[in-house]
């Protein structure tokens, strides 16, 4: 097994805020994220992909192909985008790494098609990230 | 696909600068030297660490976070960042007395500190030296 992995950045802006909650509650758990006017971040993605490279390609898969997938799913839908109000995915969740990992997982998922989507990380920047994987998937590659 | 078949954690990267010295007080000076090289000069040196932790758990619905990072910042902070950041790891930190601080003993001892984390499972701990170098320990 062969783990491919392809990085691109987006940069978004989001809001950290849960209309249930009382606005100091908002203020007490979320901090400067709750800024009502937002914030944004360079995010980087890491796609990995799991798969035996292709006896006639020698590949996992095409990287092309990869590319032009997370273009149209990823970069038109997030890329100079607000996390909140413009991507429907996302909508009534908290735009945290963890639900924009899980969110991408969901857009990936069904359109790799060749290997198996194995893993997804987003950072929000170098410190913060989160992995996204199959329940069960065993390496944490 | 629903959010139970998938596994999500949490990273989150925090740096501290120590100094250590790489010496096995049951070995003679010329094997040490052997084994740990320059990294045994009686005076010590130093590094910048980079310590990542990745934590597991459910995604919280109504925060969309596994564990809330104030309270990990503050536990990591109180139990590896205070105690290791800016100290010289074998002389103030009891645990290397009497082990050698191999940044393989240290990643297994940041995730022994961290493992009681109440607020999520810890996975992994990742302790980076240099950039090149890095160790990781999932406690098994």
């Amino acid at each position: 097994m062969v783990f491919l992995t392809r990085k691109i950045e987006f940069a978004a802006s989001h809001v950290y805020h849960n209309p249930t909650l009382s606005p100091s509650e908002n203020k007490r758990i979320f901090g400067k994220c709750n800024n009502p006017h937002g914030h944004g971040h360079n995010y980087t993605l890491e796609v990995t992909v799991a798969g035996e490279p292709d006896p006639v390609t020698g590949m996992v898969l095409d990287l092309k192909d990869l590319k032009e997938i997370l273009e149209r799913e990823i970069m038109q839908r997030m890329d100079h985008r607000h996390l909140n109000l413009e991507v429907p995915e996302l909508k009534g969740q908290i735009p945290t790494c963890e639900n924009i990992a899980r969110v991408i997982w969901n857009l990936l998922d069904p359109r790799i098609t060749q290997g198996k989507l194995h893993r997804v990380r987003v950072y929000e920047n170098s410190d913060l990230f989160a992995d996204c994987y199959r329940n069960g998937a065993g390496a944490r590659v | 696909m629903t959010s139970e078949t998938l596994h999500v954690e949490l990273g989150r990267r925090y740096h501290f600068s120590a100094s250590h010295r790489l010496h096995n007080p049951d070995l003679s000076e010329r094997e040490n030297f052997r084994i740990y090289g320059k990294c045994n000069n009686p005076f010590g040196h130093g590094h910048n660490y980079t310590v990542e932790v990745r934590l597991s758990g459910s995604i919280d619905p109504a925060t969309g976070m596994i564990s809330n990072l104030t309270d990990l910042d503050s536990f990591v902070n109180e139990y590896v960042i205070e105690p290791f950041d800016h100290r010289s790891l074998n002389e103030e930190v009891p645990e290397f007395q009497k082990t050698v601080p191999t940044t393989e003993i240290l990643c297994i001892e940041i995730f022994r500190r961290l493992k009681a984390f109440p607020h999520a499972k810890l996975e992994a701990v990742r302790v980076q030296e240099t950039t090149n170098n890095s160790f990781e320990y999932a406690g098994n």
